[in-house]
């Protein structure tokens, strides 16, 4: 994917020389090896300074939300699901954006750069769904991927062992909330862990607090989260916090043959209603 | 200062000999990663660690810690009384402390040991630890501790100081207390001084990263509180609280009462200044809302006010935890650099 920068860095400067936008947000070389850091350039001349590999692991979405200028963004494919999502959240508007669609092979696992990043390994989105300009030919999707198989291993797991299972996966969750920052979908100006009198949620470290802080917050993705995997590359214990994603979007996937950010045409399962919309949860 | 010669084929029985007289604290394996543990009866310390993900400073400073109990059942005679929750403060010893951990511990002390308060917490918890170090033989790329008040070989904030010399450790005994630990143990084989000097300078040497820091103290705080960087700098930082709960010097905490039915209990929990509700105020008002003004604090707090404050340097050891974990790639010591070489527009 070195082959993308060229063409990035060339859009991105025009885009800026000629006031289509007023600033580019990308990513720019990290200081410490296989990071990037997520950058905002606002001069025709730092175009220069945007990188593109595989230690793009951040969803760059994130940093859109709230903006009210003229934007350009670099989005890979799940990058480019979360814009749709924020357009259909009004949390931006399609007119504000020049994206710059990357299509995507895969980031690199920041433990093992070797292996291809976990949801990367499963994608079935790598190419931009929407995008003004793209910065390299279009990319096979892969087909035959088995995205649930560690979703339905947890599923097959007698009550017991589901609860050990769940309590070793955030036995390491000190609750720096770096899953949250970093993940595009949570931009409530109050979190519902920040919610004083009353307050939500305890602020210690007790796992009934910290477990209730994943479940609740992977229920307010449902429906809405594209597994980007930026929520596990934040992550500085290496928690494998889609675990409680996976599910919802599985779920999400089978009883309403729904995958988020595909289209601006079509508002999430959770946030309409179908009266055909299956039932067997509550009756 | 004594320096005893420990033989390692008497190290793990000397650790047992200190567990009967001590709690013991050291870095072991924690799935992908070590952190600092109270070691179980058959868990020894992993001395072939780098350093640890979260730093110790939880020995003194845990995440969450009781406070007071109270009851609000009022036919309880005491009803609405606190009580002390009740603490082990029997001797506890870390194993293995990075000098830059140590001096960490000794720079947060200046905070809760001062000539108007001593913080009972974390001072009785510390005045129960014996702090013992391991030198940095080999220290990670992203340790800039020698440029930032600290180095490998530094003493300040430990008991005894280890340093690994194959066969051996030759054990710097420092204080009294670490003279008592080594004692404890059964060493007391007398070891040689000599061998630490050129360990040092050998280990400083391999330390690659740099911080400029001599100009900070004269600098004028508004005009770096002022300085149009902190915009820039701060924009892919997402505000979680990886730096402040990862590093050695953090030490802000908030005090939260949580009820269940008529039982409660006050804790003490870390707090982080990235977060937006570090400075709400209780009118709604919060003056650091915007995620520009919450970085500028952390880093003016760090390498500026500190600085000022107290002349002992930065309020950073070098540890380079943050770095290696932020997870937007926030370098402190760009910006340290970026504050010292800082020129106001006249």
């Amino acid at each position: 994917m070195e082959s993308y920068i060229g063409k990035i860095r060339e859009i991105s400067e025009r885009l800026l020389s000629d006031g289509t936008v007023e600033c580019v947000v990308g990513f720019r070389k990290g200081t410490v090896a296989l990071t990037n850091e997520p950058c905002m350039i606002t001069k025709a001349e730092d175009a220069k300074d945007l990188v593109w590999d595989a230690n793009c692991r951040l969803n760059l979405a994130n940093y859109l939300t709230g903006r009210k200028e003229k934007i350009a963004v670099i989005a890979k494919g799940c990058d480019s699901r979360n814009i749709v999502n924020h357009i259909i959240e009004n949390k931006i508007s399609r007119e504000q954006l020049v994206i710059i669609g990357v299509p995507c092979k895969g980031m690199a696992d920041k433990n093992n750069p070797e292996s291809l990043q976990d949801n990367c390994a499963t994608c079935t989105h790598r190419n931009p769904v929407i995008y003004d300009e793209l910065c390299a030919d279009l990319v096979e999707e892969q087909t035959d991927v088995d995205k649930y198989e560690d979703v339905r291993a947890v599923e097959a797991m007698g009550t017991q062992e589901k609860w050990a299972f769940f309590e070793e996966l955030l036995s390491g969750c000190t609750r720096c909330y770096a899953c949250k920052n970093a993940c595009p979908l949570c931009y409530c100006p109050t979190c519902f862990v920040d919610e004083s009198r009353p307050q939500w949620v305890g602020k210690g470290t007790d796992p009934i607090d910290i477990r209730t802080y994943h479940f609740l917050r992977a229920y307010h993705c449902a429906g809405r989260c594209t597994d980007c995997g930026a929520c596990e590359a934040a992550c500085p214990q290496n928690i494998k916090v889609r675990q409680f994603t996976k599910k919802l979007e599985k779920d999400c996937n089978e009883l309403y043959g729904w995958e988020a950010g595909l289209t601006v045409d079509q508002r999430p399962p959770l946030d309409s209603f179908k009266l055909d919309d299956p039932e067997k949860f509550i009756m | 200062m004594k320096v005893i010669k420990i033989d390692k084929n008497t190290w793990a029985s000397g650790i047992d000999s200190l567990r009967s007289g001590y709690r013991l604290v050291g870095p072991v394996m924690q799935g992908d990663a070590h952190d600092f543990k109270e070691l179980t009866s058959d868990e020894a310390p992993d001395m072939a660690f780098g350093n640890t993900r979260l730093s110790p400073k939880s020995v003194v400073f845990p995440q969450s810690e009781p406070m007071f109990t109270y009851s609000l059942d009022e036919n309880d005679p005491e009803h609405h009384i606190l009580k002390d929750a009740p603490k082990d403060y029997s001797a506890r010893a870390v194993i293995g402390m990075r000098p830059c951990d140590a001096k960490a511990v000794a720079l947060v002390r200046m905070n809760f040991d001062t000539p108007d308060y001593r913080d009972p917490y974390w001072m009785d918890a510390y005045d129960a630890t014996t702090f013992v170090g391991l030198a940095c033989d080999n220290p990670c790329e992203t340790c800039f501790c020698t440029t930032a008040g600290c180095g490998p070989y530094h003493e300040e904030g430990l008991d005894v100081l280890l340093s690994d010399c194959g066969d051996t450790y030759e054990a710097k005994a420092l204080t009294e207390k670490g003279e008592k630990l080594l004692a404890s143990a059964g060493w007391d084989a007398e070891g040689d001084a000599s061998v630490f000097e050129p360990k040092k300078a050998d280990a400083e040497a391999k330390i690659v990263t740099k911080v400029e820091t001599a100009n900070l103290r004269g600098k004028n705080s508004l005009d770096l509180y002022d300085a149009p960087f902190w915009k820039e700098l701060s924009f892919s930082c997402i505000n979680c609280g990886t730096c402040t709960y990862a590093c050695p010097t953090c030490w802000c905490f908030d005090i939260q009462d949580e009820n269940k039915g008529n039982d409660g209990v006050r804790m003490r929990n870390w707090d982080s200044c990235m977060t937006s509700l570090f400075t709400m105020h209780g009118s709604g008002h919060n003056p650091r809302d915007q995620k520009h003004q919450r970085f500028r604090q952390r880093f003016m707090h760090k390498l500026k006010y500190f600085v000022d404050k107290y002349d002992k340097g930065l309020m950073c050891v070098g540890c380079g935890r943050c770095v290696q974990q932020c997870p937007a790639n926030i370098d402190i010591r760009t910006i340290c650099n970026k504050m010292n070489g800082y020129e106001a527009a006249s």
